[in-house]
């Protein structure tokens, strides 16, 4: 019984991590339809801010979350306003687009700051684990779990009850109509992606104590969040946490059971057959194309 | 015919001219002094600088430079200076092998000195196995292979583990879990140490490999949890060391109930996991870059002064620093017109000299290189603490698993 318990609150560790790396690209695919490939490097870009407040600043994780935030957004936002913005309507040269971007930045890094694998300290009060109804779990992880939670009601808050949410929603259902109605789509699609990139820069920020920094972290993290966005539906924010929490308890579990390898293979296989009977994934919201 | 005088001159400075500047020329090219002209010996480094596994090449090739710069200011091997010809084969075996043809093709390099990963060298093996070049390789790796184009400076598994696994044993435990990442050195690695451990009467509780690059370790931590081994056997590479380590130490395990006993931690790693993951793990290496020896203190400081005073050397950038004089030693006994990856294979047999780690030397049959294995435990200040070192050194044999087989001078015996 406990340990299933504690692998219940495993997978929920897990899908709180995809759903923070996730939540950034189904925001901006959602909106603005870009298939952002360089959605790693944007986590990538946040791990290495947190690791360069830490490094020259001597700024602890916790209290540079809010300047990492701002600085991937701000990141986001040129790549919107000098790449991206020309190419809304090519969306195959977006892909390629903004995986050349995710290549540059991944040399980028590496000529400014070398390729050795980087170490960003866990806040030294979350270090250890603790013990929630006779389960260890580390403490960090939970801190992951609540911070991702309140990063999620926020981001639901700011698409359902603010008007830059009503005009980005409109948007995303008619560019034409919402422009006819005053909406200015050029500012909202800056900001979406802004908003997007600094999640995802969060994302790199706070698993960075868990797992290692490198330039090439980004590319398994980009893969993962495209198998929560495929399975959840894109431009439904309630079909992204599902599916996190579907991917994480399934991925936790068949890993316990059998090894990670496998579950690999088996949860890859799962979305296959899922999008070929389900392709607009399992929460697809009715849009008008 | 009558032959006129004018004539017979004419074609007697023909054919002077064609000796003079035609057959040297044709000369040249046939024999080996090719391998060594204008004062120059051509060499190759074959390392990543880009791409995933360019954060572990990234020193070897600089531990490369390092050597071949100190051969250089030191006068060259018989007067003549190594030029090494640096190639980016960017973490992918197929760019290796492209990037090894051209070096031994179109460079005519009389040796390369490259590769981390398992698989890059089995990429580039073919190519200098045809050609008949030489490739000097660093790192440790699985055993399982008998070339006579490859000298293998870095450590075989019965050199990591014939001391370390009965060591672990006697002070941990006898239930062991194995880890290592999805791929052949881990497999080839846990295969000697069940043998070992079924020798010395231990048991295999769980083997399990992840995906390489995995980062997500919560569901393996735990396993470790409710099945309590002693020892755990790891042989996870690259960042997933790391990830491994972190999520440990963050989920309250305690390295003194159930130590990580690890065949790839390094310096490197512990300098990205940070001393408080790393503490209190056990390392078995060859080379620590604590060891104190002048030679090893003269390398740890030209590597500083080098390449930056925050750089870490380790076991894979130690042998990747002194094959580089072991290459000159072989080549100093040789000719000027001699040098050819043939005669300095023959040269480099049972060349020894004193490496940083102690003194090392090559095996004559099987081309491995005979080293001294550590036992280190890792520390919070990110150092490892010598705790045992072989009171000899220990010989390489690459096919300890399968007792029928047997690297020898003519190839793979099978008995």
């Amino acid at each position: 019984m406990e340990t299933i318990l504690a692998q219940i609150l495993t997978g929920l560790s897990i899908a709180s991590i995809l759903l923070l790396v996730a939540l950034g690209l189904a925001i901006i695919y959602g909106t603005t339809g870009v298939i952002n490939l360089a959605h790693g490097e944007f986590v990538m870009i946040g791990a290495y801010t947190a690791w360069a407040l830490q490094t020259y600043v001597g700024v602890g994780l916790i209290e540079s979350l809010v300047v990492i935030f701002f600085t991937v957004a701000l990141f986001g936002w040129i790549i919107e306003k000098t790449v991206i913005r020309h190419l809304y309507r090519r969306p195959l040269d977006t892909i390629l687009a903004t995986w050349g971007i995710g290549v540059m930045a991944q040399q980028a890094i590496r000529l400014a700051v070398g390729g050795e694998l980087r170490y960003v300290q866990m806040p030294s009060a979350m270090s250890s684990s603790v013990s929630i109804l006779g389960i260890e779990i580390s403490a960090f992880r939970l801190f992951i779990l609540a911070l991702s939670a309140v990063i999620f009601g926020f981001t639901w808050y700011l698409m359902y009850r603010t008007s830059i949410g009503m005009k980005l929603r409109a948007i995303s259902q008619d560019r034409e109509i919402a422009s006819c109605f005053g909406i200015q789509s050029k500012r909202i699609y800056g900001l979406t992606f802004a908003y997007g990139a600094g999640l995802a820069g969060l994302a790199g920020a706070l698993v960075s104590p868990l797992k290692s920094v490198s330039p090439e972290m980004g590319t398994t993290y980009v893969v993962d969040a495209f198998m929560v966005v495929v399975l959840g539906g894109v431009e439904s924010l309630i079909g992204t946490v599902a599916s996190s929490v579907i991917l994480g308890e399934l991925t936790g579990f068949l890993a316990f059971y059998s090894n990670d390898t496998l579950a690999k293979v088996l949860v890859f296989l799962a979305i296959v057959v899922l999008i070929r009977f389900r392709p607009q994934g399992l929460f697809a919201a009715k849009v008008r194309s | 015919m009558k032959l006129g005088r004018r004539k017979f001159i004419k074609g007697t400075v023909a054919a002077g001219a064609v000796t003079a500047a035609g057959f040297p020329h044709i000369w040249i090219k046939d024999s080996s002094l090719a391998y060594a002209a204008g004062g120059e010996i051509k060499v190759g480094v074959l390392f990543s600088l880009t791409g995933t596994t360019a954060i572990v090449e990234e020193s070897l090739h600089k531990a490369t430079i390092l050597a071949i710069e100190e051969v250089n200011a030191a006068g060259g091997i018989n007067g003549m200076q190594i030029k090494p010809i640096v190639e980016d084969p960017a973490s992918d075996p197929a760019t290796f092998a492209e990037k090894a043809r051209k070096l031994v093709l179109g460079d005519r390099c009389v040796s390369v000195f490259g590769s981390y990963t398992s698989a890059s060298r089995k990429a580039v093996l073919p190519v200098f196995e045809k050609r008949k070049n030489l490739y000097f390789y660093p790192t440790l790796y699985e055993g399982r292979e008998c070339s006579k184009n490859v000298i293998y400076t870095g450590a075989v598994p019965n050199q990591q583990q014939d001391e370390f696994v009965p060591w672990l044993i006697e002070k941990f435990g006898k239930r062991w879990s194995l880890i290592g990442s999805n791929y052949i050195y881990p497999k080839e690695e846990n295969n000697y140490c069940k043998k070992l451990l079924a020798q010395y009467g231990a048991e295999v509780i769980r083997e399990e490999y992840v995906p390489l690059g995995h980062s997500e370790f919560s569901s393996v931590v735990n396993k470790f949890r409710s099945e309590k081994p002693d020892v755990i056997f790891s042989t996870v590479v690259g960042d997933s060391v790391v990830a491994l380590h972190r999520q440990y130490r963050a989920g309250g395990l305690d390295p003194e109930k159930m130590p990580m006993a690890s065949l790839t931690t390094s310096e490197n790693e512990v300098a990205a996991m940070g001393g408080d993951a790393a503490a209190g793990h056990f390392t078995s290496a060859p080379y620590f870059m604590v060891y104190d020896s002048p030679e090893n203190q003269k390398f740890v400081e030209a590597y500083r002064s080098r390449w930056g005073g925050d750089k870490v050397t380790h076991f894979v950038s130690e042998p990747s620093y002194f094959q580089v004089h072991l290459f000159k030693q072989a080549v100093e006994k040789l000719g000027a017109g001699d040098i050819s990856p043939k005669t300095i294979r023959e040269a480099i047999k049972g060349e020894e000299m004193i490496a940083p780690q102690g003194k090392v030397r090559i095996e004559p049959e099987n081309l491995h290189t005979y080293l001294w294995p550590k036992i280190g435990q890792c520390q919070s200040d990110g150092q490892f603490k010598m705790l045992k070192t072989t009171s000899e050194w220990l010989e390489p044999v690459p096919y300890k698993a399968y007792p029928n087989q047997t690297c020898t001078e003519s190839g793979l015996k099978e008995s």
